[in-house]
């Protein structure tokens, strides 16, 4: 009897054995996994990568892509001061209105106001790429399978297209992207931007701090969570030590 | 009631005896079998889990914005915004999944041991009513952050309603409130995702009502034969419950701390567009064996009625059941049975997560084949022809009993 069910849980583990690896091969290249200073129990954000990440975000993301749910009053989170923070929303312009004439004006952004758009619609937006729309980047290393990974592996993924491929008018090649062929063009290059910090911005150096940025961007409260989380399982462990505890002594006279 | 010194307690017990009611049900003068395992704590858990995702959920309606332009936005406003929003959103979301998991421990509990069985079938009838409502709610969730996925399923699970003959497309206008999934419909998920829950509490309270003529079943799967065999729910089972709920709570703040999104999938991240249908639509896990099923049939009307009938053939499973012997303990066949059965719901969920070719769809098929199998032919089979094991005499003294060779009373005998 024992064996017989020893036996269903070999099948069984047999049979649900090769999802995991259908499930990592998914029909592109596969992602590799980085390591992440956000990462485990105790992950946090290192706040000079995400502001080296925020700059190549504004340098170069930003000139297609949204990140509307972050504002500026968050950039404090990433270890600017309230100052500096104003500053940079200053030098975004925002629309606002309709003031006592009736009109629509700009202004500079202020802290509580979100990333700007880079185009007024969806429809701007395909005009100016080659009809492709380029996706917001608020929640882009949670809306992807592969999250950080994903993101990393595609920003440092692009290269020559093997000869049996015909790429499409205006596309390039990346093998990390469904189909392999993506209509952004590779948007890192070699001292794209100039870190403050001296950091050589070296594309995988770029690469790694944006989507540092852009997981801080996903999931802000993330620190949060790990902090209290560790409390509240620290918490729980003792109690439920003590609970069972307190349940032998009560069932003590019951056997 | 003389039970109570204080009093103002026996002021309000006079006029209205709550208090005695409330000790009735899950306090000192409810008795319960002295040998129910851990197995046991689910019933509790669920309850529980319930009651979590309504106080989540309450304050989460505070913040959400049930509109077709503004729901996704919301959701994110509350994870970002709102003072622990990320932490109640979290809460709802895994505990919703985990919820359904106790669900599903307790009821395959109830298979192993019989619980189903005389005098408990109205009792099992009302724990399948809840899984309807269960499911119900928890679709209707899913669908109002008004990403990718919710949107799809809207529209998958709602054309489902479609196959039914002639009046089908009407009904289907009817849950949408218009022609396509749109607002209307997101409107009145979101309303009806709120009444539902209170739904189930009424439910549950019946659930209780019955539980609590014919006590709980227990491992043994006899009755019980007077105190000698009973204690008392507080503190016993209430330690008891405490200790599972002390393991809940870690699984559950294991999930929303550190894998909050462990069991979400990344398309409801991106906002519900109509004209973009995702790759690859597929349900939360635990509707995924209900989803392989659905897709085992080549017919849309067949995959339907197959579907629900998966759930709806559990109401007859008290009289499927042919065996008068409860628990499995005790009977060999089909206790290996029983965990065939087990091993075939589970290959039936990655099934479900799997699109719906090749070497899947046929496990698919065949998992499907052995679902009904088991209820349908083995179930009142085995009953027939097993040979069950000899009962212990008493649940006080089931190893005394044993161990004295046991009068082999047949099973028909023992009712």
């Amino acid at each position: 009897m024992t064996r017989l069910r020893i036996l269903m849980a070999g099948l069984a583990i047999a049979a649900i054995a090769p999802i995991g690896m259908a499930l990592a091969a998914g029909g592109t290249k596969h992602i590799e996994p980085q390591e992440w200073h956000f990462e485990g129990v105790f992950g946090t954000h290192d706040r000079a990568q995400l502001q080296r990440g925020y700059l190549v975000y504004k340098e170069v993301c930003a000139a297609c892509h949204r990140l509307n749910y972050v504002q500026f009053r968050h950039l404090v989170d990433i270890g600017f001061s309230e100052a500096q923070a104003k500053t940079i929303a200053s030098e975004f312009e925002v629309e606002d209105g309709p003031n006592d004439d009736g009109d629509m004006f700009t202004r500079p952004a202020g802290l509580s106001d979100n990333f700007p758009p880079p185009f007024a619609n969806d429809k701007a937006a395909r005009a100016s790429n080659n009809g492709a729309l380029p996706p917001n980047l608020s929640l882009i290393t949670k809306a992807r399978p592969g999250g950080a990974n994903y993101v990393f592996a595609l920003l440092t993924g692009f290269g020559d297209p093997p000869s049996d491929l015909e790429l499409a008018d205006g596309m390039n090649f990346n093998p990390y992207f469904t189909g392999s062929q993506i209509a952004m063009a590779p948007p890192l290059s070699e001292d794209a931007v100039e870190f403050a910090d001296g950091t050589k911005a070296t594309t995988e150096q770029m690469a790694r701090d944006v989507v540092a940025f852009l997981a801080w961007a996903a999931e802000p409260r993330m620190e949060d969570r790990h902090r209290l989380g560790f409390k509240v399982m620290v918490f729980l462990i003792i109690l439920t030590i003590l609970l069972y505890l307190a349940k032998q002594r009560v069932w003590r006279n019951v056997h | 009631m003389s039970d109570y010194q204080n009093p103002i307690i026996r002021w309000v017990e006079y006029r209205l005896p709550i208090l005695s009611f409330i000790d009735h049900s899950v306090g000192r003068h409810y008795l319960a079998p002295k040998n129910l395992n851990y197995w046991w704590n689910f019933g509790s858990l669920a309850g529980i889990a319930l009651a979590i995702q309504l106080a989540t959920g309450i304050v989460l309606a505070m913040h959400y914005v049930p509109h077709g332009d503004l729901a996704f936005d919301s959701v994110e406003r509350i994870m970002r915004d709102v003072n622990y929003g990320w932490l109640l959103r979290y809460l709802h979301a895994n505990s919703s999944a985990l919820f359904f998991f106790v669900v599903y421990v307790h009821i395959f509990r109830g298979l192993y041991y019989g619980s189903y069985k005389y005098p408990r079938e109205l009792l099992w009838w009302l724990g399948i009513i809840i899984l309807f409502v269960m499911m119900a709610t928890a679709f209707m969730g899913y669908v109002l952050p008004w990403g990718q996925m919710s949107f799809w399923a809207a529209t998958v699970i709602t054309n489902l309603f479609s196959a039914i003959p002639i009046i089908g497309g009407g009904i289907v206008e009817f849950l949408w409130g218009g022609f396509t999934v749109g607002n209307p419909t997101l409107n009145r998920f979101y309303s009806l995702h709120y009444l539902l829950p209170f739904v189930i509490v009424g439910i549950v309270f019946l659930h209780l009502w019955a539980l609590h003529v014919h006590r709980s079943s227990n491992p043994l799967g006899i009755d019980v034969q007077g105190p000698q065999d009973m204690i008392p729910f507080h503190p016993y089972y209430t330690y008891k419950d405490l200790v599972g709920l002390g393991v809940f709570l870690l699984v559950l703040c294991g999930f929303v701390f550190y894998a909050p999104n462990y069991m979400g999938h990344p398309d409801n991240y991106i906002p519900a567009n109509p004209l973009q249908t995702p790759p690859h639509i597929v349900p939360e896990w635990y509707f995924l064996p209900y989803y392989a099923v659905l897709r085992a049939v080549p017919d849309k009307l067949g995959g339907v009625i197959l579907m629900v009938a998966s759930i709806a053939i559990l109401f007859a499973v008290p009289w499927l059941d042919t065996s008068r012997v409860r628990s499995a303990k005790f009977r060999p066949i089909f206790r290996q049975l029983f965990w065939i059965f087990a091993i075939d719901c589970i290959l039936l969920g990655f099934a479900g997560a799997k699109p719906a070719e090749g070497l899947w769809l046929v496990i698919g098929r065949l998992a499907t084949v052995y679902y009904f199998l088991h209820f349908l032919v083995l179930l009142p089979l085995v009953g027939w022809f097993e040979r069950p094991k000899p009962l212990p005499e008493s649940i006080h003294q089931p190893v005394l009993a044993a161990s004295a060779g046991a009068a082999v009373v047949p099973p028909e005998d023992r009712r």
